[in-house]
């Protein structure tokens, strides 16, 4: 006997309708989920408490939000920093660098002082703050994109091999020169220092007690909302797009290819250099040895998820940061990894409904 | 199962094959004899690749039946095909630049298995070779290696996988005029030996020279189906493929060329390998005029192109309307008005994953309306985007297509809207209607023929004679790097031409 239908991949040939990689990518985180729910149920767990447990430790009260998006807002920015890079076919892989150039270029604010804190009005500080982290991570991008735009060296190597330098040299600062008391860290930055808390404002309203969001995930929100109309709406976009997708057709229309290597790394290194900042200014409050728990490679895989778009790297930055989190509260923690895994793998795969189109066929009445 | 000998190699019949919205193939039949040249014929998006597909196993007819050597066949996957001894030389080569030709010819295959003694497979090969009378050094790496011998290898890799049924997607359109002939000398001893080809051409004059029988489709019905070359004429062809009478000749208007635009000086320049590839050029071409620039490929034509867009570095000069162009990178010459179409349409005239509307602002997307220093205004950029589609036939479901789904002649008619759009001063045209259709050729020569009589300056680089002698003003024959002699369209000799071409400086012809 034989089945009488047959699935079939076909390429597509039409226009991919518009809605059409939002519900598949939506589609596949659910997927992973019940698939993480079978695997649960074969050694012996309950999916459908873990699955209630792991919402109501991310999403379940403002507090838990209010950490979710706490682990969400360099995620956002890193995220960022990686699309555009990538949207021009850049592999920066040096986000993690340029995150930590940016929290270091932002703790010599406090720690220089570059201005007198008793005096300065907070918003000048925090200002600086931002302008010294997008700059520190900057110059962390122009490195390796002005090897690549003048002798053709290979980003991958650079922009992670930077990485490396910009961790020592962080390491090197917060245990000689401004070790507190022999710890790997700085002493605790002024209070003039900190990105506002939604608890600073507990006094007046108690709802916000213990609420650690900052003022970051707004950097964040504004930094997407730039980034996309930088690449959808900006003639620098349409360039950054088409050398991307094709640079002999960008040389042949005119395009300077070689400042634009250039300034998209630097412009990748400034998003990465502003989440570094937020975290210093707005979590930790110092700089210190591991402010990112690989913050910098996590971004890789969010501005993949995401297809490069930027409002979707907020949504898919909630999702890791909601993962995160519940790594710290479900045991065994490994299971928020066996999900990230699983998710990243699903939504991976779900490509293929955008490149092909399956149809169902008749198998061919076999000869008698 | 047995089955008689059958007299045909392939029989297709009622073969329908349809995608969402098209139907590709409209019951189709197609047959092909033991050893036999059969041309399959048809304008782009036709149905020919699909019928061809098909047959290699890439796609499944929704219905009708295939028989090979009288035996029907469902075949699964090209594995399926290739059993059955069907090998498909596509348009496109499948190489590996940097291994030889041997190793590229073993790719894929389960012998040897693990210890390459190569030796002995290049003697297979020139074995093979030998056979066929297709040269080409076994041990040499691919990117070595001429276009036309990369085909060679491309139709050893099918006859070495035991194929005696050949389908070659236009062969023909990535050769120079010689290849062409070897092609054919090649095509005629596999025949000799037992083999059968399908060749799928655009060309009518090489298709009444090599094949003995012809089907014909048009927009996925056969319009011929299997009738024999002999006393087919050419007009009769053409009205076969597009349904209705071709004008050959586009009119050309008699009149006067203005100012010199482009003035060329004493340039050179290498090539990519680093040969001297011009030597001391000067031409000029005027308002209105068409200057051809004939001979054989990679004699300089690409490089002299490209030092005029500024897409490559020379000495001498290059003066648009008074202003040097050379040596600067090519946003100057396309702020003096230069317009571009280039050689490879895929490689350099688009973006394959943009869209339409993309393509069509390449070189004006800072320009208002569509655009400024900062912003796009992509409503704006849309809507000119939907009247060139319109106004110059381009066939796609809509401006928001990828140019990676847009066939030849309709990615062409892209590329010269987005040209003609920016009112050039001067037009470089090269090999503009290479690899097209005779319905897309003709529309394309209209439209450079269009230009000349608004005033353009155009440079027009082909290698059909024919495109050039009716489309030029004068034309300029060139020889490693040199031109031969420029002489005047209208009482241009073939003949004189041809001896230019290769190498006979025009006062000694």
């Amino acid at each position: 006997m034989k089945i009488p239908f047959t699935l079939r991949l076909e390429q597509r040939t039409d226009d991919v309708p518009k809605w059409l990689p939002a519900v598949t990518s939506l589609g596949s985180v659910v997927v992973a989920f019940i698939i993480s729910g079978i695997i649960l149920k074969f050694i012996g767990g309950e999916p459908l408490r873990v699955l209630k447990f792991f919402f109501s430790a991310t999403f379940g009260s403002w507090p838990v939000f209010s950490d979710t998006l706490v682990k969400a807002t360099p995620l956002i920015m890193v995220g960022l920093a990686c699309s555009v890079a990538f949207k021009m076919k850049l592999w920066n892989i040096g986000a993690e660098g340029q995150f930590y150039m940016g929290a270091f270029f932002a703790s010599l604010v406090v720690l220089i002082p570059i201005v007198p804190l008793e005096t300065t009005p907070k918003f000048i500080v925090l200002g600086l703050m931002v302008v010294m982290g997008m700059i520190g991570g900057a110059i962390w991008g122009f490195f390796p994109g002005y090897l690549k735009a003048r002798y053709k060296v290979n980003e991958i190597i650079t922009t992670l091999m930077l990485n490396y330098i910009a961790i020592y040299w962080n390491n090197f600062w917060i245990f000689d020169k401004w070790s507190d008391a022999g710890f790997q860290m700085t002493p605790q930055f002024d209070k003039v220092a900190w990105l506002p808390r939604l608890s600073d404002l507990a006094k007046e309203y108690p709802v916000f007690s213990g609420i650690t969001l900052h003022l970051g995930v707004i950097f964040g929100l504004i930094a997407a909302v730039i980034i996309w109309w930088i690449l959808e709406r900006s003639s620098w976009g349409y360039q950054i797009k088409l050398i991307g997708d094709n640079p002999n057709a960008a040389r042949y229309a005119g395009l300077n290819i070689t400042r634009n290597i250039i300034l998209v790394m630097m412009l990748s290194g400034a998003l990465a250099g502003l989440a570094g900042m937020s975290e210093v200014s707005g979590v930790v409050h110092r700089l210190q040895e591991r402010i990112s728990p690989g913050y910098g490679f996590t971004g890789i895989i969010v501005a993949w998820l995401a297809k490069l778009n930027p409002f979707a790297v907020i949504i898919v930055s909630i999702m890791f940061g909601a993962l995160i989190v519940a790594g710290r509260e479900i045991q065994p923690s490994g299971l928020s990894n066996l999900l990230q895994g699983i998710i990243l793998f699903m939504v991976i795969s779900s490509d293929v409904l955008l490149r092909y189109k399956i149809r169902l066929v008749r198998t061919e009445q076999e000869v008698a | 199962m047995f089955s008689p000998p059958s007299p045909y190699a392939v029989e297709m019949q009622d073969i329908v094959i349809r995608f969402p919205g098209v139907l590709a193939n409209d019951h189709v039949n197609l047959t092909l004899k033991n050893g036999e040249i059969h041309a399959l014929l048809g304008e782009n998006g036709a149905g020919k690749s699909t019928l061809m597909n098909a047959l290699a196993g890439l796609y499944k007819p929704v219905s009708g039946t295939i028989k090979v050597h009288g035996e029907q066949v469902s075949f699964g996957s090209p594995k399926d095909a290739i059993a059955k001894g069907i090998g498909m030389v596509h348009q496109h080569f499948m190489l590996v630049p940097t291994q030889t030709v041997t190793e590229n010819i073993l790719l894929g295959l389960n012998e040897p298995r693990f210890f390459m003694n190569l030796p002995k497979y290049d003697q297979k090969i020139l074995d093979l070779q030998e056979l066929f009378g297709l040269r080409v050094d076994p041990t040499a790496p691919i990117w070595q290696l001429s276009v036309g011998e990369q085909q060679r290898v491309e139709i050893l890799k099918t006859l070495y996988r035991g194929a005696n049924i050949l389908i070659m997607d236009e062969p023909t359109a990535v050769l120079a005029p010689q290849e062409i002939d070897e092609l054919m000398n090649t095509m005629r001893s596999m025949t000799e030996q037992g083999k059968s080809i399908i060749f799928i051409s655009h060309k009518l004059h090489e298709v009444t020279s090599v094949a003995d029988r012809l089907t014909v489709l048009r927009k996925g019905v056969a319009t011929a189906e299997g009738i024999d070359i002999e006393g087919i004429t050419g007009e009769r062809l053409a009205e076969l493929m597009v349904g209705r009478k071709v004008i050959f000749t586009v009119e050309k208007k008699a009149q006067k060329p203005g100012e010199v635009v482009l003035d060329v000086r004493e340039v050179s320049a290498q090539n990519n390998k680093g040969v001297q590839a011009l030597k001391k050029l000067s031409l000029t071409v005027r308002q209105g005029e068409i200057l051809g620039i004939a001979g054989v490929a990679g004699n300089g034509q690409s490089e002299l192109a490209e030092v005029i867009t500024g897409l490559r570095l020379c000495t001498g000069s290059v003066l648009v309307n008074g202003e040097e162009v050379a040596n600067f990178e090519p946003g100057k010459a396309i702020k003096s008005g230069v317009a571009h179409v280039p050689e490879d349409r895929t490689g350099v005239g688009t973006a394959p994953n943009m869209t339409i509307t993309e393509n069509t602002i390449m070189k004006n997307y800072r320009e208002s309306p569509i655009g400024s220093r900062w912003g796009i205004n992509f409503t704006v950029a849309r809507n000119r985007a939907r009247e060139l589609k319109k106004a110059y036939g381009i066939l796609a479901p809509s401006v928001r297509t990828q140019a990676r789904k847009l066939s030849g002649g309709n990615l062409q008619k892209v590329i010269l809207a987005r040209e003609i759009s920016i009112k050039p001063q001067l037009m470089i045209a090269m090999q503009p209607t290479r690899g097209l259709d005779v319905g897309a050729i003709e529309s394309i020569q209209k439209l450079l023929l269009e230009q000349r009589e608004a005033g353009t300056a155009l440079l027009l680089i082909s290698e059909e004679l024919d495109e050039l002698l009716t489309l030029s003003d004068r034309i300029a024959v060139m020889y490693e790097g040199e031109i031969m002699g420029i002489l005047d369209a209208e009482d241009a000799d073939v003949n004189e031409i041809g001896l230019m071409m290769t190498g006979t400086k025009r006062s000694e012809a």
